[in-house]
């Protein structure tokens, strides 16, 4: 089985191949299909584990204080920790709540985050599944997200939760106006909707760079909805600790709480990864259309750990906004939306298919 | 329960909650009654008692001299000058002279006092609307303050470092070099406070016309302190009505007209400024001196009435004595500035959101056992 | 103003009260009923001006209840007290003061809490401090509590 470090198709492939060779085409499927599930899986544990270890350290810091530093070295498996104290926690029940909607809605919100994962790429040919329509499905999917925040808040029996759920219902379907109308002005400018063409599409630049005066604005404006999609940062008055005790999750102990927790680091990742996937090339290394030489130099780079430094990047920002400004109140958030952010996103769009049309990109 | 408390029917679409005594911004133990209508606020009803320790009735079996570690618990965050506030009704009642050197360390200390409760509301106020960063920044600094309370008073947070007549005890050798080196670090520091939270835009939309008050309702309801003076009520105690050394310096009453939660903010940040100042000017002119002046050991104070007002760092407070002759005071009655200032707050919330109204608490600065006594 | 003149002024506004000016504040011991009376006069007079009032208390002397009163002019800065004696011990009522300072409601729901002192007109008459089923009133002299106030 030949590995490229560069190039993980050839290693899909070759496997794929070994699998059809020894089993049935139904078989072979099939055992691609669970060995996926299972990387994913592991992949979410790990990522989502080492984000919250991330943004402990980073706000530690921020704050002039050190951050977990005792288990392991530099406090490493602090999260480990955390996640056996969740696990053995008790399950406390609620009075008077809905039972079967208290118990889906952490799975709804895990669900949601799982299956946006799995368009994403990772590397050259390392991606679960290319879909023709990528951005598409990303956004459709990302939205089963809310309803697992509002049943959580509805079946709590709790006006707290109830407040934080409403609040927080209003404000992802507001912000997803945003994102999708911000991931649309790139894909005029990509031309398709595929993920893996929009990558391969930044072969030349960037096209935050490419597209120059529109990509930007649709960056900064994808920046800022995104977080409040992710309920993050200045945007997480639905868990705002210091007014409603922890909103929408008030009710919710042990297990329960942890996935809730680790599907908002999940969706972090996600919209970062997006993020870093249609505005900053992806897998794609730094190259400047016509410098030969150049390019070949940020080819010796693999692609996994440009499309790792990118995300990581974007990861660092929303975590600098989250731990240096104040809360946004909820009729403030949503005047920022429809007043603000929407009206900029279409007079975009309209600059982004003029600029395209005249060919005034790089 | 919360529904009993609420004054009249509920509406449609009107609900009560309860903002309870255990809540990460109320700051303490006060139980709020809200009457919500969606995310507006009809009605706030705070019920008090949760922290009443009597204190009053206390003080009617204690001596002078105990009952200073009395106030110690009142606003446990300017312990300094509510200790002093006591000292001074029995010194003017008995009718002592301090020495001078007492004045000017009484009111270098109160100025610490102050600077360290308003960084302490600084944090707090930073950490309720969401800037949680705010909160680690102003407690480093306040840090350097508690140490230098520590050498001299021997205590951080509840110094008890007044006696009737003067000090306790002398202050460290090392006063008037650490204080000054507070000043040098604290003047750098204090534009980091108005970088982070007082330029920022998402803080100014949240404080600049919310919770408002206007100077007749400050004067009506009796809010003093910044609160009173970011509305435009000029009730400086330290102005009108001098003691200790205030009649020898120089420094500006900070009056703000406005009337909201962000003037409340400017005019604690300003009065952080002005209590440098203060120090500055007494810190190097301590005079020499004896630290207390001669009492007797049991102080019996005359038959009669005395009331002494001192500028908290929160209000006005005050000490009211009614004496018989005896070494316990026949009655005592602390004029509490929280407890005015928690009045208005119905007035000022009322129409407001939820999240204005702990932007309100924040900005009005409450200490729960002032109001409780 | 000097307290000869404020004074003067006082004593024009209502004949029937007692003033000293030999302590701390000028001190106007008014009779129970001119309360409310006194305190819009001494608030709405121009030449007076007493719009603030910094605290209000209530003293138990064994056989009557002095009500105390300390207001202060934010417009000339001088300060007067306003007292008026409650002989009726069983029952003692006197008129809230509410609708001249707001600021009183808050103090009167404390002194009717710890002294069972009844204002009339008040808008809000309840205990403040203690639960609703505590009996007897704390700061009275002749309160006694076995299990909480120790003797020495």
């Amino acid at each position: 089985m030949k590995f490229n470090i560069y190039d993980f198709s050839s290693f899909t492939s070759s496997f794929d191949q070994l699998l059809m060779e020894n089993f049935s085409p139904f078989w072979a499927v099939a055992i691609e299909m669970v060995l996926i599930g299972i990387a994913i899986l592991a992949f979410y544990a790990i990522v989502g584990l080492y984000l919250v270890y991330a943004e402990r350290k980073i706000c530690a810091f921020m704050q002039c204080r050190v951050g977990p530093n005792r288990v392991g070295p530099y406090g490493f498996f602090q999260t480990i920790a955390d996640l056996i104290k969740l696990l053995m926690k008790e399950l406390i029940p609620i009075k008077n709540a809905d039972k079967l909607l208290f118990n889906i809605a952490p799975f709804i919100v895990i669900i949601a985050s799982f299956m946006a994962i799995a368009a994403i790429p990772f590397a050259k040919g390392l991606h679960a599944v290319d879909f023709n329509i990528g951005i598409f499905y990303i956004m459709a999917v990302s939205s089963i997200g809310v309803v697992g925040i509002l049943i959580a808040g509805w079946s709590s029996n709790n006006k707290y939760s109830l407040i934080g759920a409403m609040r927080s219902g209003a404000q992802i379907v507001s912000y997803e106006l945003s994102v999708g109308l911000s991931l649309v002005t790139i894909v005029i400018l990509a031309g398709s909707l595929q993920l893996s063409t929009i990558v391969e599409g930044q072969r030349d630049g960037w096209f935050i760079f490419t597209g120059h005066i529109p990509a930007i604005i649709a960056f900064l404006v994808f920046l800022v909805a995104a977080t409040a999609e992710t309920n993050r940062g200045p945007f997480d008055l639905a868990e705002a600790e210091s007014e409603l005790t922890a909103g929408f999750h008030t009710e919710y102990s042990g297990i329960k709480f942890a996935f809730f927790f680790l599907a908002e680091y999940m969706n972090m990742f996600i919209v970062a990864s997006i993020a870093a996937t249609i505005f900053l090339g992806g897998w794609m290394p730094f190259h400047v259309g016509g410098w030969e030489a150049f390019n070949h130099i940020m080819d010796f780079i693999p692609p996994f750990l440009w499309y790792i430094g990118k995300t990581a990047f974007v990861i660092f920002i929303m975590m600098w906004f989250k731990w240096t400004f104040p809360r946004l109140r909820i009729d403030q958030l949503l005047t920022l939306e429809w007043k603000y952010l929407l009206p900029i996103n279409l007079v975009n769009i309209l600059i982004m298919a003029f600029v395209v049309l005249t060919g005034w990109h790089f | 329960m919360a529904e009993e408390i609420i004054s009249g029917q509920l509406e449609e679409q009107e609900f009560s909650i309860n903002m309870g005594p255990q809540h990460p911004s109320t700051h303490g133990v006060l139980r709020m009654v809200l009457k919500l209508k969606g995310e507006t606020v009809k009605e706030v009803k705070p019920q008090l008692g949760y922290i009443h320790r009597g204190i009053e009735k206390m003080t009617e079996k204690l001596t002078y001299p105990q009952i200073i570690h009395l106030t110690d618990r009142l606003d446990y965050l300017s312990a300094h000058i509510l200790n002093e506030a006591v000292c001074l009704t029995v010194e003017n009642a008995i009718e002592v002279e301090v020495p001078e050197r007492v004045k000017y360390i009484r009111t270098i200390m109160d100025e610490l006092n102050r600077i360290a409760s308003h960084q302490l509301w600084w944090c707090a106020f930073g950490m309720d609307l969401g800037a949680l960063t705010s909160f680690f920044y102003g407690l480093r600094d306040r840090e350097k303050i508690l140490d230098i309370f520590e050498e001299s008073c021997g205590a951080r947070l509840l110094v008890s470092y007044n006696v009737p007549g003067g000090l306790m005890n002398d202050i460290h050798p090392n006063f008037q070099k650490r204080v000054k080196e507070f000043i040098t670090y604290f003047r750098k520091k204090l534009p980091e406070y108005d970088a982070l939270l007082t330029g920022n835009p998402i803080m100014q939309e949240r404080t600049k016309g919310v919770g408002m008050l206007t100077k007749e309702q400050a004067i009506a309801y009796g809010v003093t302190g910044p609160s009173g003076r970011g509305s435009g009520f000029s009730c400086d105690v330290r102005k009108h009505q001098p003691y200790s050394a205030y009649s020898k310096v120089d420094f500006k009453e900070i009056l703000y007209p406005e009337g909201d939660t962000f003037a409340r903010y400017k005019v604690r940040i300003d009065e952080m400024w002005e209590s440098m100042k203060i120090i500055e000017q007494l810190i190097d002119n301590i005079p020499e001196g004896d630290y207390t002046a001669k009492m007797k050991a049991v102080i019996k104070l005359p038959v009669g009435e005395y009331y002494q007002r001192v500028e908290a760092a929160r209000g006005e407070f005050g000490v009211y004595v009614v004496s018989d002759g005896n070494k316990t005071p026949y009655r005592m009655k602390f004029r509490s500035p929280n407890f005015s200032n928690l009045s208005a707050i119905n007035l000022m919330a009322s129409g407001q959101k939820i999240a204005d109204l702990v932007a309100i608490g924040g900005s009005m600065d409450f200490v729960i056992p002032d109001m409780d006594r | 103003m000097e307290k000869e003149k404020l004074k003067d002024i006082i004593q024009s506004m209502i004949s029937d009260v007692e003033i000293l000016t030999d302590k701390q504040f000028l001190e106007v011991t008014v009779r129970t009923d001119q309360v409310l009376k006194m305190a819009e006069l001494l608030k709405n007079s121009s030449e007076t001006s007493f719009d603030y009032l910094f605290c209000e208390s209530a003293v138990d002397f064994n056989d009557h209840f002095m009500m105390v009163y300390h207001l202060d002019s934010t417009k000339f800065r001088h300060q007067i007290v306003l007292k008026t004696k409650i002989a009726d011990r069983e029952n003692p009522v006197v008129d809230s003061v509410c609708a001249v300072w707001i600021g009183a409601e808050y103090h009167e729901r404390e002194i009717f809490d710890l002294f069972g002192i009844r204002f009339n007109n008040h808008p809000d008459l309840r205990k403040i401090f203690l639960d609703n089923d505590w009996v007897g009133f704390p700061l009275r002299k002749d309160y006694t509590d076995p299990i909480n106030i120790v003797e020495r």
